[in-house]
């Protein structure tokens, strides 16, 4: 009975795990394993058969300069919107939730960026970087300064990139630092307020630490969507002028479906899900040991 | 249960016989991707062609799917064709022929004409749009929204800086110096030109190179000639209108919002697709023109746009409807209500000849200069491995007009790249 028991209890457990199982394997295993042989085989050329080329891809790949501008301003990128935008969603989680006057309205105005779709956001900010006609050159010019194109020169072109995503992002990392805040014990505080503790180190010394796993969450997903960034591409720029803007997914993309090179894609897919999984690696076995878990 | 048997099956017989009924009746359901190039509400005008169609045609059943931008579309069609669910039909870039004819992704419309009348309407075309279309002797593409490269200048800016307001710039020369006039003119509140530099930077060029008398591409689409003094020179004229007149802003130009540059009067003239045109004459407060792209040796400009396009995977009545479809939407009068709601070219002369259109350029004469450009036009970029090639050379291109290489350097770089890439194709 005991033993028919524990069967039973065994198949509930898989059955429980099957729908994820099931899932997982066809949206994220399945395609990985592809992947991963596309990248080792050269199609052949006006119908002739598939070729068995090994590392071949990976050289080829690595020998041009233009993944490694890629892969360079994509490093640029995430070491601007990383730091930057959970500083900025720290910050402004922190003014909210506090007391002050229509707190509602600026948590959600803060909020606001992140509801717009990335299209609708981008193609708003085409036109505020627009040279003559935007709105940042409008606003320099009444301040008396001529005005930069913000898209069209290569040197400005990732930054104006960047500056729209960390705008993007601040607002939606800003509400799982609030929802931390707000469940904080206010005790704490209390307690501290009666030993004298300034504000100063108060957050130094309670808040921040506390709010490592936050921090931790937010700059996963951070990292994630610094690799992931294809759409506002898009609509800005197309990755340039001359590769300025392109980053990782986009050049994946551009060479899947504008130069139909999926043996291309697929060696630099692999190649970023090796660097991901270093860096998740990192992230469980270094980070998370020094994260203060309540 | 022995009586039971013949019930089910006559049951199963009566079921396989309405379904085999039902098919007969049912529409033949035609799917077709397209893309919008140009903004503006052009996607309620196909609704309504295809509307019309239907009616008219209650046996076919067409789903028109906007697709977004040229690219977007031929991404759409492609994974659709990888995932068993090829389309077809679709409109797409009438430079994506090389790609769709090594994916075995379309048919030749020769292969589908039967009647006479139908091989009068393949030859009822402007040869210039159908070069894009055809290889090897076989039409593959059918020219729908169709274009070429205008200069739209605005006249009450000419005034302003003291320029004749009905005489656009003949040649290259007048251009930049007309350019730098109105510049100089408005103090510094006006550029003179623009000509764009993202989105299709290849195409503009294309212009510049073949105003200069050269063509930057062989015939069969296996060789490119990027480096060629005379696309240098070009290029290197493209870059001076910034850098030595003063007439056009530095860095690049934004395709999508250079149309709202020119409506607020931010530049007093603009290369643009001519797909443009009603969009900009409804908005524009001010008086403007249209007129062929300057000359160096010669005068021209690339077609561009949209071609119809047949998929190979689909049933031979599908292909038919599809013929039947295409044959409909590019009627004169058709194509000529088209190019009145967009201003894309009429894609034939028997267009020109309907009442519609003839009294519509009467009217507007604008109308017709991207008809009358023809003559001088050249086809679109367009080679195996396509979109690599054209994106060396929109690299060169921005490298150039962004000041971080000569026009020289550039260029050489994109021909060194476009020749390993087609390396394998050079019979």
């Amino acid at each position: 009975m005991s033993f028919t028991n524990h069967r039973k209890m065994q198949l509930y457990g898989a059955l429980l795990l099957l729908p994820a199982a099931v899932l997982l394997t066809t949206f994220a295993y399945l395609p990985t394993v592809t992947t991963v042989i596309n990248s080792l085989f050269l199609p052949g050329f006006r119908g002739a058969p598939t070729e068995f080329v090994g590392l071949e891809n990976y050289q080829v790949l690595f020998d041009d300069p233009t993944f490694w501008k890629v892969a360079r301003n994509n490093l640029i990128y995430a070491v601007g919107t990383i730091p930057t935008s959970i500083a900025l969603a720290l910050g402004m989680a922190l003014f909210v939730n506090g007391k002050l006057r229509g707190r509602g309205f600026v948590r959600m105005a803060y909020f606001t960026p992140t509801i717009l779709p990335m299209i609708a956001a981008a193609n708003i900010w085409m036109f505020f970087y627009a040279p003559q006609i935007g709105l940042f050159n409008k606003l320099l010019g009444m301040l008396g300064f001529s005005g930069v194109n913000w898209l069209g020169d290569p040197n400005l072109a990732l930054s104006s990139v960047i500056v729209m995503s960390v705008w993007k992002e601040a607002g939606f990392f800003m509400i799982f630092y609030l929802a931390a805040l707000q469940s904080m014990p206010p005790e704490l505080k209390e307690a501290a307020d009666l030993e004298g503790t300034s504000r100063w180190s108060f957050f130094w010394r309670v808040t921040f630490p506390l709010l490592m796993p936050t921090t931790l969450f937010v700059l996963i997903n951070a990292l994630i969507n610094s690799v992931r960034v294809v759409d506002h591409l898009f609509i800005l720029t197309k990755g340039g002028p001359n590769n300025a803007t392109n980053l990782l997914l986009y050049y994946v993309y551009e060479n899947a479906f504008s130069f139909f090179d999926r043996t291309t894609a697929a060696t630099i897919t692999v190649v970023i899900l090796l660097v991901l999984a270093v860096v998740a690696t990192l992230k469980f076995t270094i980070l998370d040991r020094r994260t203060h878990y309540q | 249960m022995r009586a039971r048997i013949p019930f089910a099956l006559s049951a199963l017989t009566a079921g396989l016989l309405s379904a085999g009924q039902a098919a007969a009746n049912d529409p033949t359901v035609l799917t077709m991707y397209y893309p919008v190039a140009v903004g503006g509400a052009l996607t309620d005008v196909v609704d309504g062609l295809v509307e019309e169609f239907e009616t008219e045609y209650p046996d076919i059943d067409v789903e028109a799917i906007y697709a977004g931008n040229y690219d977007d579309t031929r991404v759409r069609a492609m994974s659709a064709m990888e995932a068993g669910e090829t389309p077809q039909l679709s409109v797409m870039f009438s430079i994506d022929l090389y790609e769709l004819i090594e994916q075995n992704a379309i048919v030749a419309f020769d292969d589908l004409v039967e009647t006479d009348e139908e091989r009068e309407w393949l030859d009822g075309f402007y040869p210039g749009l159908m070069e894009n279309g055809q290889l090897d002797g076989k039409t593959y593409g059918i020219p729908f929204q169709r274009s070429t490269i205008v200069l739209f200048w605005n006249k009450d800016a000419f005034e302003a800086a003291g320029l004749d307001p009905e005489t656009p710039p003949e040649n290259w020369q007048e251009m930049a110096e007309m350019a730098a006039t109105v510049r100089e003119a408005s103090n510094g509140e006006q550029w003179g030109v623009m000509v764009p530099s993202t989105g299709y930077p290849y195409w503009m060029f294309q212009a510049f190179a073949f105003q200069n008398g050269h063509r930057l591409m062989s015939e069969d689409g296996t060789e490119v000639y990027f480096d060629d003094p005379a696309a240098v020179e070009a290029l290197e004229y493209w870059v001076s209108l910034a850098t030595e007149h003063n007439a056009m802003p530095d860095g690049t130009i934004e395709w999508g919002t250079l149309r709202q540059n020119f409506l607020e009067e931010s530049t007093a003239m603009m290369w643009h697709t001519t797909g443009n045109l009603t969009a900009v004459r409804s908005e524009a407060n001010f008086d403007f023109g249209v007129a062929m792209l300057p000359m160096k040796t010669q005068r021209g400009s690339p077609t561009g746009g949209g071609n119809f396009y047949i998929f190979e995977d689909t049933t031979e009545e599908e292909q038919r409807a599809a013929m039947t479809f295409i044959r409909w939407m590019t009627a004169p009068e058709r194509a000529a209500a088209w190019s009145i709601e967009t201003g894309y070219m009429g894609v034939s002369p028997a267009a020109y000849e309907t009442d519609a259109l003839q009294g519509y350029v009467e009217e507007f004469p604008p109308a017709a200069v991207a008809r009358d450009q023809l003559e001088h036009g050249t086809a679109e970029l367009s080679t195996y491995q396509g979109g690599r090639i054209r994106r060396a050379l929109d690299n060169a291109v921005q490298a150039a007009l962004t000041g971080q290489m000569t026009a020289q350097e550039a260029l050489s770089q994109a021909q060194q790249e476009a020749d390993s890439v087609l390396r394998r194709y050079a019979r």
